[in-house]
């Protein structure tokens, strides 16, 4: 359609030139920031797509869909409008990332076949005139030609429809070309025999993290991701991605972090060649750490973050600090566990619960009002008498957060009953003034 | 003289057993916890560093865990170094655990996904020379899993606490079954001492010492943690008939 038509149509569209040399170097520079964040194999997949191994990676963002949803969510805070998929081949997600209309979707091993069915055969990566000579033919999903015969498929639109559908369904190898940084730090190591045991595996990675740290030594830099990869004799990468809280350069930690991974890796029919590279290294320069004459520090213990954070999660280790509210669930917020100490703590003018349910459970309550505990109350079915309580403990909503609190009040309650057990109990709203409050009584929080 | 020569035989023996046990055969370090009638029960006179301690709570206790964890959190509070607190269910609440003693910049919380990462993540804080203390919350603790936990607490010195805390009140049978920890404690809840005022008074705490390795069992009445960590035994005092009078006038007056 030419430019005069399409603005006949649309008045104040926007023209721009297209240029296709700036947005691929654009694409690249966006592959180049999801290999430095997310995994070790990432390549740009033109004219509009990433493609990403995120096989070894995913555990240091907490698990697939979480990954999926945080890449999605920082492209776009950066203006790009991003849909993402995981499945086991890049054919598949490559059609479901762009078929399905949903900014993540995540396709379970296995499920492949199900989740293309539906899809049109556009999603394929097929030329334009195999896709329309399909149609002639009355074939619209992708369900509809894997039902097909193949012979007389190839015979009439030769290889590649045969080619992509086994791509797609993993019945054929689609090795991805990675990125490589034209900066990053990295040492490599050709095998003349193809390795396959865990333990030479080990052996080697000793040996590349010796060289590496060498190589960080001389540059005054500390590593703060470390990708392994290893090129399969059948050309595929197997890839081991590891993070560090702070930059570091100790060759017997790294190694160690990166062996605690080795079950991850299948050797197949053997690797020929073993990459290390640090995508993401920080300056780090050698500082006194032992003197007598001042006290004895406190021991440094990010080597435990490091190999608890590659195991769980980085997300999953935390340390809490205050934050000015007097919500109880808001007083908290996690922070990384090797940042600055925060040095202090929460107000104890009023005792706090163990324990704090996730929500806030409703009880049955008789108490007087406006400002007297209950008598008895019933929470899980289980009836309790008050013997003693503390209290009202006044909270008032923050309007300055969400304009539904702008007269919202809790009052708060400690009570124990006759066993001695002890709850944190709330009231909505005042007792008095029904605006603040339905005056349903919760559970919030047990004592011990 | 025949008693005091048994009693060396004796003494001679438990060195004997201790050799055997501790490898190069020191007296380990102890953390005491400032209470006579408790420390003198427990064998060198504290909770032993560098072994795992087991700690329950009685009742629904066994389920919520909160006395429970609030006891760890007084022992952990007594420790030098950070405290590695590793949970299944993120239900803690920190301002409580800063309450009993242990400040939020000491504690690093883990959140592991199943019962098995948790006593992974478990064993890799004890491993690790320079924590004063590993908590863990789990369920089930096996002979052979607890026997994996003392061992790398012996290497490293830090105390490590199980907190044991079950789904269900069925699963809390479990607590019969052997382990190897050092000490096994039970944690349950009492009602409060009353005040002369309406109101709440420190929460107070039925502490049994069900198991100890080499040592006696104990049932004690305590007052929970203080803000340094530390318990305390109720006083016998205000229980006296005319302090009670006193009380009671103050309350109506």
């Amino acid at each position: 359609m030419p430019a005069t038509k399409a603005k006949a149509l649309v008045p104040d569209l926007i023209v721009m030139d297209a240029e296709p040399a700036a947005d691929a170097d654009a694409l690249d520079r966006l592959a180049l920031w999801a290999l430095r964040r997310y995994a070790p194999v990432v390549a740009a997949d033109p004219p509009n797509g990433l493609v990403i191994d995120t096989t070894g990676a995913d555990h240091l963002h907490g698990g697939e869909q979480a990954m999926l949803a945080d890449l999605v969510a920082r492209c776009g805070s950066a203006g790009l409008a991003a849909r993402a998929a995981i499945a086991d081949t890049w054919g598949a997600a490559h059609a479901v990332a762009r078929f399905v209309r949903r900014p993540t979707s995540l396709v379970l091993s296995g499920g492949i076949s199900t989740a293309l069915a539906d899809l049109p055969i556009a999603a394929l990566r097929l030329p334009h005139e195999i896709v329309d000579s399909l149609r002639v033919l009355g074939f619209e999903r992708i369900g509809e030609v894997m039902a097909l015969p193949r012979a007389p498929l190839t015979l009439r639109f030769g290889p590649e429809l045969g080619r992509r559908l086994d791509q797609a369904l993993g019945q054929l190898a689609e090795p991805i070309d990675p990125l490589r940084q034209p900066d990053a730090i990295e040492v490599r190591r050709a095998f003349g025999e193809p390795i396959s045991a865990a333990e030479t595996i080990a052996q080697y990675i000793g040996k590349l993290v010796e060289g590496l740290c060498r190589e960080l030594e001389a540059k005054g830099q500390g590593a703060r991701r470390l990708d392994l990869l290893l090129h399969r004799v059948d050309n595929r990468i197997e890839a081991i991605r590891i993070g560090t809280a702070l930059p570091v350069r100790d060759a017997k930690r790294l190694t160690r972090l990166l062996c605690d991974r080795i079950e991850k890796i299948d050797p197949g029919f053997g690797i020929e060649l073993m990459r290390l590279a640090a995508p993401l290294a920080e300056p780090l320069f050698a500082k006194q750490t032992i003197s007598s004459l001042i006290e004895e520090p406190e021991v440094e213990i990010s080597g435990l973050i490091d190999t608890l954070s590659n195991r769980v999660g980085e997300e999953h280790l935390y340390r809490f600090a205050p934050v000015a509210s007097d919500v109880p669930e808001r007083s908290v917020r996690r922070v990384a566990p090797a940042a600055p100490n925060v040095g202090e703590s929460w107000p104890d003018h009023w005792p706090r619960p163990a324990r704090l349910l996730p929500l806030p459970e409703p009880i049955e309550a008789l108490a007087l009002l406006p400002d007297h505990p209950p008598a008895s109350f019933t929470w899980r079915g289980i009836r309790r008498r008050v013997r003693r309580a503390d209290g009202p403990e006044r909270v008032f909503g923050e309007w300055w957060k969400r304009d539904a609190e702008l007269e919202a009040v809790r009052d708060y309650f400690q009570v124990e009953d006759d066993g001695g057990e002890r709850f944190w109990i709330y009231r909505a709203g005042d007792g008095e003034d029904a605006a603040t409050g339905s005056h349903r009584w919760f559970l919030h929080g047990i004592f011990g | 003289m025949r008693g005091a020569e048994n009693h060396s035989i004796i003494e001679a023996l438990q060195e004997q057993i201790r050799n055997l046990e501790g490898g190069k055969g020191h007296r380990r370090a102890v953390l005491p916890f400032g209470i006579e009638e408790l420390d003198r029960r427990l064998p060198q006179g504290g909770l032993t560093l560098g072994a795992l301690h087991e700690v329950a709570g009685g009742g629904n206790g066994a389920l919520d865990g909160a006395a429970a964890a609030l006891f760890a959190a007084g022992i952990a509070a007594r420790t030098r170094g950070k405290v590695l607190w590793c949970v299944t269910r993120p239900d803690l609440f920190a301002p409580a655990i800063a309450q009993a003693g242990l400040p939020p910049d000491r504690v690093i919380y883990v959140e592991a996904g199943d019962e098995k990462s948790v006593l992974a993540c478990f064993e890799e804080g004890l491993r690790h020379v320079g924590l004063g203390a590993v908590v863990a919350e789990v369920a089930r603790l096996s002979m052979t899993s607890s026997r994996r936990l003392q061992l790398a607490a012996e290497r490293s010195g830090a105390i490590g606490i199980a907190i044991r805390r079950w789904r269900r009140q069925v699963e809390a049978t479990d607590f019969g079954q052997p382990t190897a920890s050092v000490t096994r404690w039970r944690v349950s809840v009492l009602p409060s001492r009353p005040l002369p005022v309406p109101g709440i008074g420190r929460a107070r705490w039925q502490l049994e010492l069900i198991r100890s390795r080499t040592g006696e069992t104990l049932d004690l009445e305590v007052e929970a943690c203080d803000a340094k960590g530390r318990l305390a035994l109720p006083s016998k005092l205000v229980d006296r008939p005319a302090q009670k009078e006193i009380g009671r006038r103050l309350a109506s007056a």
